[in-house]
C-alpha cells in the first residue's frame, strides 16, 4: 500500500443486541483508492460499512465497540456529532433513494442544511457541478424542477452520488450500488467510480466479483463477522491467501 | 435421488415423500377435491359479505329516510297575512323618524293580535279570543318590530305576512292528524274553523324557513334557528384543531424519533391507545373539574368545550399521524441522514410532508368525531339555552349535536323537526368534511 491511511478500524465490534454481527476487525483504508469489501451475504459488509458514517446509530439494537480513527479523530466516540461525520464521509444507498423532492432539491439539500452556499447562483453552480461530475447533467439539465422519482433507476442511483459529493465529502460510501440496475447503468457507474477516486476516498460493497475486480485497488474479503483477507485486489484474485476467500472466488461458497 | 449441494456436498434423500409417491391421477384428483371444497367457502364468504353490506346499507337509507321525512318540512314556515295599521304617533319622533324608545315601550305584540283577531269580529269571550291570538307566533309582535327598524317605509304597508304559531305551522304540514278526539289535538274544533277560513281568503302561506338559518335557540320554535350552534361549533371544532394539531403531531414525531426506548416510552405508548377508547364523557368530567373547578374558565364556552375535545382528539391524531410517519420508507429517512441532516431535519423537511396526508386524513377523521361529540359539552354547560349567536370563544354557546339533542327532547312537534333538519345540516358537514379529507389527500399525493 503506498497512499496514507484515510479511515482504521482497531478491534472493531459490532452486535444487534446479544448476536455479535462483527468480530474484532482492525483494518485501514488507504485514501484516495477504492476498497471492494465482498463476502457471502449476512457476513456483515454492510454493517461494517455503516460503522463509518454512524449510521448503525439509527439502529437501536445495535451497539459498535472500538475505534475507528479518521485523522487523529476517534469518530466512533459518542461525543460526536454524527452529523458532522456525514458531510465528510458520504454515502450512496444500496436502492437508489432520492427524496421525493424535484432533481434540483435533491442535489441542493446537502449543501443548504451545512451552510455551505449562501445564494441562490452559488447553490445553482454547486448542484450544476455535481450533476456533472456524476454524469448526468446532460440528461436532466432541461428538467432540473422535475420529480427526481421520475428519473430511470440508474439515473436516480446517479443523482443519489451527485446528493452525496455536492457537500464535497472526504470519503464516499457505496453500499451494493449497482445490484438494483441494468449492466448499462451498472457499466456507467462503474465508470464513474473511476473518476470519483481521484478525489475521494471510496468504499464499495459488492457482491459482483467482476465488479470488484474492475473498480477496487483494495479488496477485503470477509465471512461471517470476520475479515478473513484484505490485501491489493489483484493479489485477491488471482492469489488468495486463505482457502475461504478462494472458495468464495470460484464461486464455490455463494 | 441425490442431488449436488455447493456447500455441503452431495445429499442421499431417506424420508418417504406421499406426495412423491403418489400416482399422477390420485394427485389430480386429490387436487380438484380440495379445489371444489375451496370454491365452496369462497362462495359463502361472498354470500356473507354481500349480505353484510346490503344490511347496513338497508339500515343506512331507513335512517336516512326517516330523519328526510321529519326534517325536510322545516325548511318552510307557514305565514298569516294580517291587515295592521301601525299607529305612527306612537312610534315615530318628532323628526319623523323612528323613536326607538317609544318603539321599544310599544305593545308591538298587542297592535298585531288586536288587528288579527279584527279579521275575526264575531268572535267573542276570553276563552275564544285566547285561543284565536294562539294561532299567531309569540314572537309575531317583536319580529314586525325588528322588520320595521330596520325598513321604516314599512310603516305604511297596510297589510303584513307574520309567522304563525307553531301548532297552525304543524297542522297545516300535515303533522297534526284533525281525525283524532278534540282532547288530544293541540288545535281544537273551533281553531280549524278559523283557520279554513283564512285559507279561504288566501291568507295562509308557506314560505322558505329563513330564521332557522339565521337565528340561535328560542323558546318559540318558529323563531328558532342554528345559526348560533353552527357557530359555536365551529368555534370548538378550531380550538381543538389549533390545541390538539401541533401537539399531537410533536408528539408523534417525539415517539417516533426521539423517544429512548424503554420501560417509561411503552407505558406512554401504551396509555395514548388507552386514551383513545375512553368514553368521551369522561373528558367531560375532566374539563368539567379541572377546566372549570380548578381554573375557573367560563361555563359553556367554546373555549372550553374546545380544550375537551382536543384532549379527546389527541390520541386519535397521534395514533394517525405514527402510523403515516411509519408508512414512509426508512431508505427516505436514512437518505436524509445520509447527507448530514439532523434526526429533526430528517423528520421535518422529508418524512412529515411524505405523512401529510395521512396525519390530514387521521386529523379529519377525529375533527369529525369532535364535530359529532355531545356527551363532553354537555358536562362542561354548553347545553344551555343561548338565544344570541356567540361573537367570541368565551361567550356562551352550543354546538349542533348538543342543539339537537336538546330540541329532540322538547315537547313541541316543531322542535322535533327542526332537530331532524339539524341532523341534516349535521350531515352534510361530516360528508363535506370527509370529501374534503379525500379531495386534499389527492392534491397531496399528485405533486409526485
Ligand atoms: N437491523 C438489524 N437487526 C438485527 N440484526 C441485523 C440487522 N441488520 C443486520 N443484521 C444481522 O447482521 C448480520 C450482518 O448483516 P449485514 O451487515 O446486512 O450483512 P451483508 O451486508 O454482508 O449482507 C446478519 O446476520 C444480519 O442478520
Ligand atoms: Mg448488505
Amino acid at each position: 500500500m503506498t497512499n496514507p491511511t484515510k479511515l482504521s478500524t482497531h478491534d472493531l465490534n459490532v452486535f444487534y443486541d446479544e448476536k455479535q454481527a462483527i468480530n474484532n476487525i482492525s483494518m485501514a483504508i488507504e485514501s484516495n483508492k477504492v476498497t471492494s469489501f465482498i463476502g457471502p451475504s449476512g457476513c456483515g459488509k454492510s454493517t461494517f460499512l455503516r460503522c463509518f458514517n454512524r449510521m448503525n446509530d439509527v439502529i437501536p439494537a445495535c451497539r459498535v465497540e472500538g475505534q475507528i480513527m479518521m485523522g487523529d479523530q476517534n469518530i466512533n466516540d459518542q461525543k460526536l456529532d454524527p452529523v458532522l461525520l456525514r458531510a465528510r464521509v458520504g454515502m450512496v444507498f444500496q436502492k437508489p433513494n432520492p427524496f421525493p423532492k424535484s432533481i434540483f432539491e435533491n442535489v441542493a439539500y446537502g449543501p443548504r442544511i451545512h451552510g455551505l452556499v449562501s445564494s441562490k447562483s452559488e447553490t445553482a453552480d454547486v448542484v450544476e457541478d455535481s450533476l456533472k461530475r456524476s454524469g448526468l447533467w446532460n440528461e436532466v439539465y432541461d428538467r432540473l424542477h422535475d420529480p427526481a422519482t421520475g428519473l430511470s433507476g440508474g439515473q436516480q442511483q446517479r443523482l443519489c452520488i451527485a446528493r452525496a459529493i455536492a457537500v464535497s465529502p472526504e470519503v464516499l460510501l457505496m453500499d451494493e450500488p449497482c445490484s438494483a440496475l441494468d449492466p448499462i447503468a451498472t457499466t456507467i457507474i462503474e465508470n464513474l467510480i473511476n473518476e470519483l477516486q481521484e478525489r475521494y476516498t471510496i468504499i464499495i460493497v459488492t457482491h459482483s466479483m467482476q465488479q470488484a475486480a474492475r473498480v477496487s485497488q483494495n479488496t477485503a474479503y470477509f465471512h461471517l463477522g470476520h475479515l478473513i483477507e484484505y490485501g491489493a485486489t489483484k493479489d485477491i484474485f488471482t492469489n488468495p491467501a486463505d482457502p475461504q476467500t478462494e472458495a468464495y472466488i470460484s464461486g464455490k461458497i455463494g | 435421488m441425490s442431488w449436488p449441494c455447493p456447500y455441503l456436498g452431495v445429499q442421499e434423500a431417506v424420508i418417504s415423500n406421499p406426495i412423491k409417491d403418489m400416482s399422477a391421477d390420485e394427485r389430480l384428483h386429490l387436487i380438484s377435491v380440495s379445489l371444489n371444497k375451496r370454491h365452496r367457502k369462497e362462495k359463502q364468504l361472498k354470500l356473507a359479505g354481500l349480505a353484510a353490506i346490503t344490511l347496513a346499507i338497508g339500515f343506512l337509507v331507513v335512517l336516512m329516510t326517516n330523519i328526510f321525512s321529519n326534517g325536510y318540512t322545516a325548511l318552510l314556515q307557514s305565514e298569516v297575512r294580517i291587515d295592521i295599521n301601525v299607529p305612527k304617533a306612537e312610534i315615530l319622533g318628532a323628526d319623523g323618524a323612528i323613536d326607538i324608545q317609544k318603539s321599544q315601550a310599544f305593545n308591538w305584540n298587542g297592535l298585531v293580535k288586536k288587528s288579527f283577531r279584527a279579521g275575526f269580529p264575531d268572535v267573542k269571550g276570553m276563552s275564544d279570543r285566547r285561543m284565536l291570538n294562539d294561532l299567531v307566533s309569540e314572537n309575531a309582535g317583536y319580529e314586525l318590530r325588528q322588520a320595521i327598524e330596520k325598513d321604516p317605509s314599512l310603516i305604511d304597508q297596510s297589510s303584513f305576512w307574520v309567522k304563525t304559531s307553531d301548532d297552525v305551522d304543524m297542522l297545516l304540514k300535515g303533522r297534526i292528524k284533525t281525525t283524532l278526539p278534540e282532547k288530544l289535538r293541540r288545535i281544537k274544533d273551533s281553531q280549524l274553523v278559523w283557520i279554513n277560513q283564512l285559507e279561504q281568503k288566501n291568507d295562509l302561506r308557506k314560505v322558505f324557513n329563513t330564521a332557522f338559518f339565521t337565528n340561535a335557540d328560542s323558546r318559540e320554535p318558529e323563531s328558532a334557528g342554528i345559526l348560533g350552534a353552527i357557530v359555536g361549533s365551529a368555534m370548538v371544532l378550531m380550538i381543538t384543531i389549533i390545541i390538539a394539531l401541533p401537539l399531537a403531531v410533536m408528539a408523534a414525531i417525539y415517539l417516533e424519533y426521539f423517544a429512548p426506548p424503554g420501560r417509561l416510552t411503552d407505558f406512554i405508548e401504551v396509555n395514548i391507545n388507552n386514551l383513545a377508547s375512553v368514553p368521551s364523557i369522561v373528558f367531560g368530567l375532566l374539563g368539567l373539574a379541572i377546566f372549570l373547578g380548578f381554573f375557573n374558565m367560563p361555563r359553556s364556552a367554546p373555549l372550553v368545550g374546545g380544550m375537551v375535545l382536543a384532549l379527546m382528539t389527541l390520541p386519535t391524531i397521534i395514533i394517525a399521524t405514527r402510523a403515516s410517519i411509519r408508512a414512509v420508507p426508512t431508505s427516505i429517512r436514512d437518505a436524509a441522514l445520509g447527507v448530514g441532516a439532523s434526526r429533526m431535519q430528517a423528520a421535518l423537511d422529508h418524512v412529515l410532508p411524505l405523512a401529510a396526508p395521512g396525519i390530514l386524513t387521521g386529523t379529519i377523521i377525529g375533527i369529525a368525531q369532535a364535530l359529532g361529540e355531545t356527551a363532553p359539552l354537555i358536562m362542561i354547560g354548553m347545553v344551555a339555552f343561548i338565544v344570541d349567536v356567540p361573537t367570541s370563544v368565551t361567550d356562551p354557546a352550543t354546538a349542533l349535536p348538543v342543539q339537537i339533542f336538546i330540541w329532540s327532547d322538547s315537547a313541541e312537534r316543531a322542535f322535533y323537526e327542526r332537530s331532524s333538519l339539524a341532523i341534516m345540516v349535521l350531515l352534510i358537514f361530516l360528508i363535506s368534511m370527509n370529501l374534503l379529507a379525500v379531495f386534499l389527500r389527492k392534491r397531496f399525493e399528485k405533486r409526485w
